[in-house]
């Protein structure tokens, strides 16, 4: 979880102790901002008791929360990744959220035998099916998109901002001309539809399969980014570019492959979102992007245990909010990055060399 | 004289002169060329859209910084001077006091976030404005008792703009209505706007803000708290911004999300500067008259186009009116790419290339 973690290497050589305590390379736990997720949730609870209002809205709305922050989260932990490793910021990512969401609406309509069919297996069958063609479809997109439109500007700040958001338009319009503008359903599989009783507290099902995915989402990321070279490489990658190519890997390749899983990543998360919401339109991308780039700005560019944490706070605070004052929803999200980066103006997590 | 009034910073081109001097005197002369409502309209809207995107490349072409939370200044203008005249009567001094209470406010929110994010890098800015922007957005929505919410809100403007009025008659010309009176209005606070921009862009300050724009390293080290730089150059991006939307609500005697708050017309922007030229204030006259009248007429010839080609599904759909964003879309990156000067750029381009042979 911790950004902070270099590669451990033992020295071959005795070298004079360290300033610090800590032992070199270690990972130094940032157990501050892990506290902050109990915390909101405790004061949430505190202020609606002293409303009156029953403990198990709180449970649903801490619920709702976590799907919602994990549905945030896969969207978000690519985007935070190529940030990390190349300094690319693609303004364009909400292309991918959307495109993601309509192949998958395309793919369930002629599935839709097997999406009104009781059974939870084939209704999952269909869903991963859709899940499938909208993540291949969008790394793709991603591929094409890194080549044509990033790699000429690599390094370039402002063209890349410029670029990459002429390439959402571009790409939003396409999907009016391939779709076209008007609101498309998005009708949940039937086992997924409806909430599971427990005691007081009714949990939507969606919900508690989309919170699973994240969280094999998170887990799988763990692993692959602490536990293989290839992840190594990203790390590394993040940590000191330029080292990483004196050693002789292609970052080049390696920083297409993160674009294109990001972009993946991104049609994933438009998927459940569209389910979630159970209606899809075009502008689905720039609805969540704002949400996704609070997130990772409170996180910490490059950082994905932050992007986690971020995520899971923005959507704590979009749900209490959203219950105890609606109108002023999405500003209390602002007001929350503005008090964390009064608090590290890097974000929770900041990545080392930036 | 017209060295004064540009600030010494001259087009450099002739056809550029001569580009310039032709939109400038067919905007002076708008309404008593052309009676129709539409070409007035687009006349001031062209008018407001100059001091908006000159506004804007203040911050992009001059400092180097991306800024999505311009419309939102532009709506803060808007919704001033428009819910002023509304809530308090249409008079002229409840535009002046709504107009000034924008621009306290609007400076006010720049100088904020400015502090909040300058400090770090040009894309954590970008991504907070853009978060700011929708997050006003949304609020300007949402408290509809007080902004009209999606509906926005229709005002009266002061007696001397309304069309009803009548200043007197002009020999060869005819009745001088109100309208006219407002247009003028807009026309000149837009010139003046226009060349205080270029003033700025020329003065000692103006010098800075390119230097942290090429290098802020360098900047820096020459001793110039560019922090400081850039947040004043936001701030007064935002107070010209505020203005613009003031003199648009005047004009459109209506405001809502849609015509001042959406990120549609923060593309617009985008768009304008980036076709016309970054970092050439000129680029702005340009890129808002191209895009304006693009917007008012390419839209119909799309829609011709598309009934030529209605045999075809994909090219009709393609060439649909509501589709002109995408052609435009396909410009900007074409733009950004091949010519990161915009149009203004490549005028200069082909006169330096002159010269030299």
């Amino acid at each position: 979880m911790t950004p902070a973690r270099h590669p451990t290497a033992t020295p071959a050589l005795p070298v004079a102790p360290a300033a610090s305590d800590a032992p070199i390379g270690a990972a130094r736990l940032d157990i501050l901002p892990l506290l902050l997720l109990p915390g909101l949730a405790i004061a949430a609870l505190a202020i609606m008791l002293w409303q009156g209002v029953p403990v198990s809205t709180w449970i649903t709305l801490t619920i709702a929360a976590l799907a919602m922050g994990m549905m945030i989260f896969v969207i978000a932990s690519g985007l935070t990744l190529v940030f990390g490793l190349m300094d690319v910021l693609n303004f364009g990512h909400g292309a991918f959220i959307a495109l993601g969401a309509y192949l998958a609406m395309t793919t369930l309509i002629p599935l839709a035998g097997w999406v009104e069919a009781p059974s939870l297996a084939l209704n999952l069958l269909a869903l991963a099916l859709a899940v499938l063609v909208a993540m291949l479809g969008t790394g793709a997109l991603g591929w094409l998109f890194e080549r044509v439109i990033i790699m000429p500007v690599y390094g370039q700040h402002l063209k890349q901002i410029l670029i990459t958001t002429g390439g959402l338009i571009v790409a939003e319009q396409l999907i009016h001309v391939i779709w076209g503008g008007d609101q498309k359903p998005m009708p949940l599989p039937s086992a997924l539809r409806g909430a599971v009783i427990v005691g007081d507290v009714a949990v939507e099902k969606f919900r508690l399969l989309a919170v699973a995915i994240g969280l094999v989402i998170f887990l799988g990321m763990l692993l692959l980014l602490n536990r293989s070279k290839l992840g190594l490489l990203i790390r590394a990658g993040v940590e000191n570019r330029e080292m990483v190519e004196a050693l002789g890997y292609r970052i080049r390749r390696l920083f297409a492959l993160v674009f294109v899983a990001g972009s993946a990543l991104a049609g994933l998360g438009g998927t459940l979102w569209a389910l979630y919401r159970e209606t899809l339109t075009a502008g689905i991308g720039n609805e969540l992007i704002v949400l996704v780039f609070i997130v990772i700005i409170i996180g910490g560019l490059g950082s994905v245990g932050g992007c986690f944490l971020g995520a899971l706070l923005v959507a704590q605070v979009a749900n209490y909010t959203s219950y105890l004052a609606p109108k002023v929803a999405l500003a209390s999200n602002i007001l929350l990055m503005v008090a964390i980066l009064m608090w590290r103006p890097q974000g929770l997590y900041p990545v080392a060399k930036r | 004289m017209l060295r004064a009034l540009l600030s010494d910073d001259l087009p450099q081109s002739r056809l550029l002169a001569a580009i310039l001097l032709a939109i400038v005197l067919l905007l002076a002369a708008a309404p008593l060329l052309f009676g129709g409502a539409q070409a007035i309209n687009t006349a001031a809207k062209i008018c407001v859209f100059i001091v908006l995107v000159a506004s804007y490349d203040l911050l992009l072409g001059y400092t180097g910084i991306v800024s999505f939370a311009h419309t939102m200044f532009y709506g803060i203008g808007g919704y001033g001077v428009g819910l002023a005249l509304y809530g308090w009567g249409p008079t002229w001094s409840s535009a002046g006091l709504g107009l000034s209470l924008a621009l306290l406010a609007g400076t006010a929110l720049a100088l904020l976030i400015g502090l909040l994010s300058l400090r770090v890098r040009a894309i954590f800015f970008a991504m907070i404005t853009l978060a700011v922007a929708s997050a006003f957005a949304i609020l300007a929505a949402q408290f509809s008792e007080f902004t009209g919410g999606e509906d926005g809100r229709s005002f009266r403007v002061p007696e001397a703009l309304r069309p009803g009025y009548s200043l007197g008659e002009l020999p060869l010309i005819g009745p001088i209505s109100g309208r006219t009176v407002a247009y003028y209005l807009v026309f000149v606070s837009a010139t003046v706007l226009f060349l205080a921009a270029l003033r700025i862009v020329n003065s000692p300050f103006g010098r800075v803000l390119q230097a942290i724009r090429e290098n802020d390293f360098r900047a820096e080290a020459l001793g110039y708290p560019t922090v400081t730089y850039r947040t004043v150059a936001n701030c007064l991006a935002a107070a010209m911004a505020v203005l613009a939307g003031g003199l648009n609500a005047l004009w459109l005697r209506y405001i809502g999300p849609d015509t001042t708050l959406s990120f549609a017309i923060m593309v617009d922007i985008l768009l304008m500067v980036v076709i016309g030229g970054m970092g050439t204030m000129y680029g702005a006259v340009i890129g808002a008259t191209l895009f304006v009248l693009a917007q008012n007429y390419l839209q119909k010839l799309m829609a011709a186009a598309a009934k030529a080609t209605e045999a075809l599904p994909l090219v009709a759909s393609l060439l649909h009116p509501d589709r002109w964003l995408l052609w435009l879309g396909i410009l900007f990156v074409l733009s950004v790419y091949f010519f990161p000067t915009g149009l203004v750029g490549k005028m200069r381009g082909a006169r330096a290339a002159a010269d030299r042979a």
